[in-house]
């Protein structure tokens, strides 16, 4: 993963978190990774994220670009290909951080997702956890570390 | 192209932020799943970004259909792009408007309403692939 560092951390700070999640259509983790972006963007921190469609940068988008290249961005993959963190990165945009769904997983794993078009409470469950957790490194970048 | 195309692939925009991706992704899977299981095969769009060789190969190996859930039509310009020109381009707000239905605005937690229109997309993605696969 490329690092971010001192000096473009400091200009990330205060504006809002960019949040792209898995695209994937063949795994329940990759849905887990877009409900965390709904989460995170819609009831954890409505106000200081906005989420993007990841195809955008596929087709370098100007917007889209410009969203990576001025805003704190955060990647959420549902697998090890990270399509997500790599579609952001060959733009030369390092992510401030990286998630992988499985990891969420691994540490709730009484939660195990299933169903692809449709999650079932387990994963929507550990969705919702996933996306609180992230909340702190929201909350970094737009407070300085406080709370929302 | 192979001489005799048993599959056609299928490249949903998978859009996250727009309620169009959202049907794109649920009609793409419902094709792949339940309407033309042994027909149908696909790949994450963003692999042509993340992936290697053999996924920018993909439109070559398989006559394609991209399913874009806006007019930005990230999935049939970034096919054309990196992979390889689709045999067939969808929008599902085109489809939808053809067929009279009012566009949805969901991203998740889909109602009735908006199973509807994706079955409507899943509709006509089996149309595309049957007639690329008669004319093939």
């Amino acid at each position: 993963m490329q690092e971010i560092n001192r000096e473009r951390q400091g200009e990330l700070m205060g504006k809002k978190v960019a949040v792209f999640a898995c695209s994937g259509i063949g795994k329940p983790l990759g849905s887990v990774a877009r409900e965390i972006g709904y989460e995170l963007t819609e009831r954890v921190r409505p106000d200081n994220t906005v989420l993007t469609c990841l195809a955008l940068l596929v087709v370098n988008d100007p917007e889209a670009l410009k969203l990576i290249k001025e805003n704190p961005v955060i990647a959420v993959d549902g697998c090890v290909l990270a399509c997500a963190r790599k579609c952001i990165e060959s733009h030369g945009a390092p992510v401030v951080k990286a998630y992988q769904t499985i990891d969420f997983f691994k540490k709730h794993n009484d939660l195990k997702p299933e169903g692809i078009t449709e999650l079932n409470e387990a994963g929507k469950k550990l969705a919702a956890i996933a996306a609180d957790e992230l909340a702190g490194v929201v909350d970094e970048f737009v407070c300085g570390g406080g709370e929302k | 192209m192979t001489d005799q195309p048993r599959k056609v692939g299928i490249i949903s925009c998978s859009g996250e932020a727009i309620p169009g991706g959202t049907l794109s992704r649920i009609a793409c899977r419902k094709v792949l799943d339940e309407l033309r299981p042994d027909k149908s095969v696909t790949l994450c769009f963003p692999l042509f970004i993340a992936g290697g060789e053999e996924e920018r190969m993909f439109a070559d190996m398989f006559p394609t259909i991209t399913v874009d859930g806006c007019e930005k039509r990230c999935a049939a310009l970034g096919t054309e792009r990196l992979s390889g020109s689709p045999t067939k381009t969808l929008i599902v707000t085109e489809i939808l408007k053809q067929r009279g239905i009012p566009p949805t605005t969901k991203l998740r937690n889909l109602g009735p309403e908006e199973k509807a229109a994706a079955q409507a997309v899943a509709e006509e993605i089996v149309a595309a692939i049957d007639e690329i696969l008669a004319t093939a």
